[in-house]
């Protein structure tokens, strides 16, 4: 089973959710994975042993003058303005640059082979019993989406999801989000009861719900500050809140200090387990 | 010489447009005749690398030189790749630029150093 973790707003304890649902599950043939790629931060939780390093990135194109006559039909092509022929010469700019491979396939002289542009790393190794693996994009690159892509693909290809697989998504509800949750059997929503937490929650339900359509469920963190304005829209909406975790000063001593919450407080530990017990019902209805 | 000016409207008497890639228009003025023709900028919608679609624009049609306000670095690169000099303007109408290019009032952006122009590069390259 895959649970993507996502949230809407940020900061509003997707990791918090994740990791400590990945370690009170303790699923045999488990995996991790943090798809949040801009910063990926479960590993200051998990502390996993990363023994494997790749480079990634998209491919782009690379033209041989020699064969080139300067046509233009590349940048006709290009829905990106990637490249660009002026006069006899063409630039590509990869900072652009979709990796879409639609300059290439169009090149009526075949002047145009593609290159991998390196944008981020995958990074993975085993975290206890846990398979870990993160995604980290370069400093200055604006793509998430790709690294996500082949995040997903390579972990599931080396570990086929048999067992359970838990997905740390980025905030938000665009392209990265969407990336991140596809494929995944049911989606877990963290959100903090105030205005600012239902005002992305709400977007990113749509997002994922209505048109991916993937079950999701609601963890209500920090409850007891803000004001009754998500659980009224769950309820309006039909979405199931599966927990709620109290503002708890002990929960952000333990955070600060990279302690998962199930370790610092054992009670914990029987919560998340009901959690998974009922994400495993929603799954099944 | 054949130039192009970036103007907030298609018309020689309008006011310059500051911007380069989503400039509003382009007119085209031959400064030995005087003779002048304006197209809409197709590129100001576009949802990233305008600068270089417009410079692109620009370049076919054979100009040797542009004004503008600024110049962003894909709009800088494409226009430096197509031999087109780039001088900066801060004001005035069209017409008026015309004259100051003529009359040698305008700075050039130094293609080596790079010293100016780069105010108004508003896309950023995304």
């Amino acid at each position: 089973m895959i649970i993507a973790v996502a949230s809407g707003k940020g900061g509003t304890g997707k990791t918090t959710v994740a990791v400590n649902l990945a370690l009170a599950a303790n699923s045999a043939n488990s995996l991790f994975l943090d798809c949040d790629v801009e910063e990926p931060n479960a590993a200051l939780f998990l502390h996993p042993t990363l023994e494997h390093r790749k480079e990634v990135g998209i491919l782009i194109p690379q033209v041989d003058e020699a064969k080139c006559t300067a046509c233009g039909r590349c940048a006709e092509v290009c829905q990106f303005n990637a490249i660009a022929v002026v006069g006899q010469k063409v630039l590509v700019f990869p900072e652009l640059c979709h990796g879409c491979g639609s300059c290439t396939l169009n090149c009526p002289e075949e002047a145009i082979t593609e290159v991998l542009n390196v944008t981020g790393v995958l990074e993975s190794g085993p975290a206890g019993a846990i398979q870990f693996w993160q995604g980290v994009m370069d400093v200055g690159q604006a793509m998430a989406t790709p690294i996500i892509h082949q995040l997903k693909t390579r972990s599931l290809e080396v570990q086929p999801p048999d067992g359970l697989a838990i997905i740390d998504v980025s905030p938000g509800a665009a392209c990265p989000v969407v990336e991140a949750v596809h494929g995944a059997d049911f989606c877990l929503m963290v959100t903090e009861p105030t205005p600012f937490g239902l005002h992305d929650l709400r977007i990113a339900v749509e997002v994922i719900r209505d048109e991916l359509h993937i079950p999701v469920g609601i963890v209500v963190n920090r409850e007891g500050v803000g004001d009754s304005g998500v659980d009224e829209y769950c309820a309006a909406e039909g979405v199931p809140i599966l927990m709620r975790i109290p503002l708890d000063r002990r929960i952000a001593e333990a955070h600060s200090e990279g302690v998962p919450v199930v370790e610092a407080l054992p009670e914990y530990r029987a919560k998340f387990i009901t959690l998974y017990g009922r994400i495993q019902e929603e799954v099944a209805k | 010489m054949k130039i192009a000016i970036s103007a907030t409207a298609s018309d020689i008497n309008s006011p310059f447009d500051p911007r380069f890639g989503r400039g509003a228009s382009f007119v085209f003025v031959d400064t030995e005749t005087g003779k002048w023709e304006t197209y809409p900028n197709t590129a100001v919608s576009a949802s990233g690398g305008a600068g270089i679609q417009t410079a692109q624009f620009v370049a076919k049609h054979g100009v040797q030189a542009v004004v503008s306000g600024g110049f962003g670095p894909n709009a800088f690169a494409t226009l430096n790749a197509a031999g087109i000099k780039m001088f900066v303007a801060r004001d005035g109408t069209v017409q008026e630029l015309v004259k100051k290019l003529k009359a040698g009032e305008l700075q050039e952006v130094d293609a080596a150093k790079r010293t100016v122009g780069l105010r108004h590069a508003r896309g950023g390259g995304r």
